[in-house]
């Protein structure tokens, strides 16, 4: 176990005009669970790979614990990782692929044999020590490959999209199981997804990247609820944030949707007179057939019920917004309906950077 | 109200199945027919090839005319040139070859494309063309007229193909599973040896069959650069036109069966080597 530097990291694929990585620097905890989220071609695999030894960076440094292993080979960092294809060995039984890095390291065969049994205990693939990776089902494989990582002792964990390939179900459930091994385990763990709410329900802190760099790095729910711009905001939650153009009024205490009117958050009172814009989350908006003060007007454009909500696109002064309903709630399209915005869970960006506003 | 339930595609589905068993049993029999008849005249007595008309089933089989074959001057000494050659040649072949194919399939380099296109030219001239300069060139380093010379240009000969099929072989090896190998703790050696190379083995047996059954087959080239110690199929070819009939069936046995032997012992790893045919 042990804490990952990196500090600078830049990478340019030969043959490529723009950085895959762009001056990346992330710093993660002994221990800790980090998901590198965004994406296809942000950077998050690249970056995982220099991590892993697999890339070799232009420029920058990573250090594991302490040590420098920014070009040192990756049998020589001590590292142990899931990949997205599994990529466990097709020609060799369930039982040497799990204790392959084990058989690597020199262990006596009866130590390897005790952590295989333990691994595969723990990964319920005890039936199939002795079958062909051919054998198994795809969540086998990923069970084996999984199990191949974990019985390593390693340093960090690091693991490439590895329920990407899973069914919508599989992915559910082994997601859950995967966050308790990793817990039990306590292993500085490097995780790459594009899959938001992957990255929501397994990081301590996420890094979401885009474009080579980290656009904001948190722990999730700090993510979820404050993102640190449009992109980010864009990006996580299902369905994403909502964002609308609207002025600050003269005073600072109300916000201007077109010709209607919002009670601005305290923060917006140095931004008097501004245009700004709003970003707000499908459940924050509370939704009514009646109107009462401050509620602005919206007209419904589709509803799709979704069991234990009702998603409603409706559109507001030219703009179109995500909003929950409860189930029970009633309403067609072309209706008029009512939504409230609470001042303490709206977000204000600026127009032009796209950047959060912060209080002056 | 019952639907009359239309069987067209069915019947065609079975029509299309049958056409197709009956071509392959076509292509077979194409293939097996000459064998058998080889390999009958040349178990036949002599004199038995001389009856009118021919028994096409094996009824009076004997060792005579083989044996015959066999005990005439060189041959035996021939058919181990043969094997010296044909292994020779698989080896050498394998040893610069496959390396070079890897190297194709994993890293890009600049002239990548003109170097594959390159491999081929030594295709591309006759043997004969190759075969008369190098003969000067093997009288004056005194390799002449030995199974090292042979080697030499058979490898050449297969060093194209060899190069091309490893290199698709070696593709078809997903890169994940050599950078796995490498994170668990191997060597880039190690890795290739542990991981890569037993992936690759039924691709890397089927270039080698390729290889050796050429080397075999073989003989413009063989019996250019030899005079005492040409391969079987030199040797059959130089004295083929002054020698009984039943000697050129027992020649042409003995030259169908080794590379028949060699390739069914590769068969195996050609096809399912662990339960499922290699990506």
């Amino acid at each position: 176990m042990a804490d990952i530097q990196i500090s600078n990291l830049v990478k340019t694929y030969p043959g490529g005009s723009e950085r895959a990585t762009d001056d990346v620097s992330l710093s993660i905890q002994d221990g800790e669970f980090t998901v590198l989220l965004g994406p296809s071609g942000c950077g998050k695999t690249t970056l995982l790979r220099m991590i892993a030894g697999l890339e070799l960076p232009d420029s920058g440094s990573i250090s594991i614990g302490g040590r420098d292993v920014t070009y040192l080979p990756p049998n020589k960092r001590n590292l142990s990782m899931v990949f997205q294809s599994y990529a466990v060995f097709p020609h060799r039984k369930v039982r040497y692929n799990i204790g392959f890095g084990l058989r690597m390291a020199k262990m006596p065969a009866d130590e390897i044999e005790r952590k295989v049994r333990w691994a595969a205990d723990l990964l319920q693939l005890s039936p199939y020590l002795d079958r062909l990776p051919a054998n198994l089902s795809g969540g086998q494989r990923q069970r084996v490959a999984v199990a191949r990582a974990i019985v390593m002792d390693a340093d960090v964990l690091l693991m490439d999209e590895p329920l990407s390939n899973l069914d919508a179900l599989l992915r559910l459930t082994f997601r859950s199981e995967l966050k308790k091994i990793v817990q039990d385990l306590g292993t500085t763990t490097v995780y790459v997804t594009h899959d938001q709410s992957e990255a929501l329900s397994l990081g301590d802190q996420v890094a979401i990247m885009r474009k080579g760099r980290i656009a904001q790095l948190g722990d999730p729910l700090d993510v979820y609820d404050a993102p640190a711009d449009r992109f980010v905001g864009g990006f996580i939650g299902s369905p994403p944030m909502n964002f609308m153009d609207a002025a600050v009024s003269h005073d600072g205490g109300t916000l201007m949707l077109g010709e209607q009117q919002l009670m601005a958050p305290s923060i917006l009172r140095s931004f008097a007179g501004k245009d700004v814009l709003l970003g707000v989350r499908a459940e924050n908006v509370t939704v009514s057939n009646q109107r009462s003060s401050g509620d602005v007007a919206a007209t419904v454009l589709v509803v799709e019920p979704m069991g234990s909500t009702i998603l409603l696109t409706v559109e507001v002064d030219g703009h179109t917004l995500k909003v929950q309903a409860p189930p029970t709630f009633k309403t067609a399209p072309h209706q008029t309906i009512w939504l409230g915005f609470a001042p303490n869970t709206m977000r204000v960006y600026d127009r032009e950077t796209s950047m959060a506003l912060e209080a002056k | 109200m019952s639907t009359t339930v239309d069987t067209t595609p069915i019947a065609r589905q079975k029509r299309n199945r049958f056409l197709l068993q009956a071509a392959c049993i076509a292509v077979s029999l194409f293939m097996l027919i000459p064998i058998y008849l080889i390999s009958l005249a040349a178990l036949s007595t002599r004199d038995s090839l001389n009856k009118f008309p021919l028994s096409l089933l094996p009824t009076d089989l004997s060792v005579e005319t083989l044996n015959a074959f066999l005990g005439s001057t060189g041959i035996f000494g021939a058919l181990g040139n043969s094997l010296i050659v044909g292994l020779g040649t698989l080896l050498l072949a394998a040893l610069i070859g496959v390396p070079a194919g890897y190297a194709l399939a994993r890293y890009s380099f600049r002239g990548k494309d003109p170097y594959q296109l390159f491999l081929l030219f030594t295709r591309a001239l006759p043997i004969v063309v190759l075969s008369v300069p190098l003969a000067r060139l093997f009288l004056t380093v005194d390799i002449y007229d030995t199974t090292y010379a042979v080697i030499l240009l058979h490898t050449a000969l297969a060093l194209p193909t060899t190069i091309l099929i490893s290199a698709s072989v070696f593709l078809s090896v997903p890169v994940d599973v050599e950078e796995a190998a490498r994170l668990f703790g191997c060597s880039p050696l190690g890795a290739f040896g542990r991981v890569v190379l037993p992936m690759a083995l039924p691709g890397l047996a089927a270039a080698s069959i390729f290889t050796f059954v050429m080397s075999w087959n073989e003989v413009l080239g063989a019996s250019i650069l030899t005079l005492d110690h040409r391969t079987l199929p030199a040797q059959v070819l130089s004295s083929l036109s002054d020698s009984p009939l039943a000697y050129r069936f027992a020649g042409g046995f003995a030259l169908v069966i080794p590379s028949i032997i060699f390739i069914a012992l590769m068969r195996r790893y050609l096809t399912n080597m662990w339960g499922s045919t290699i990506r």
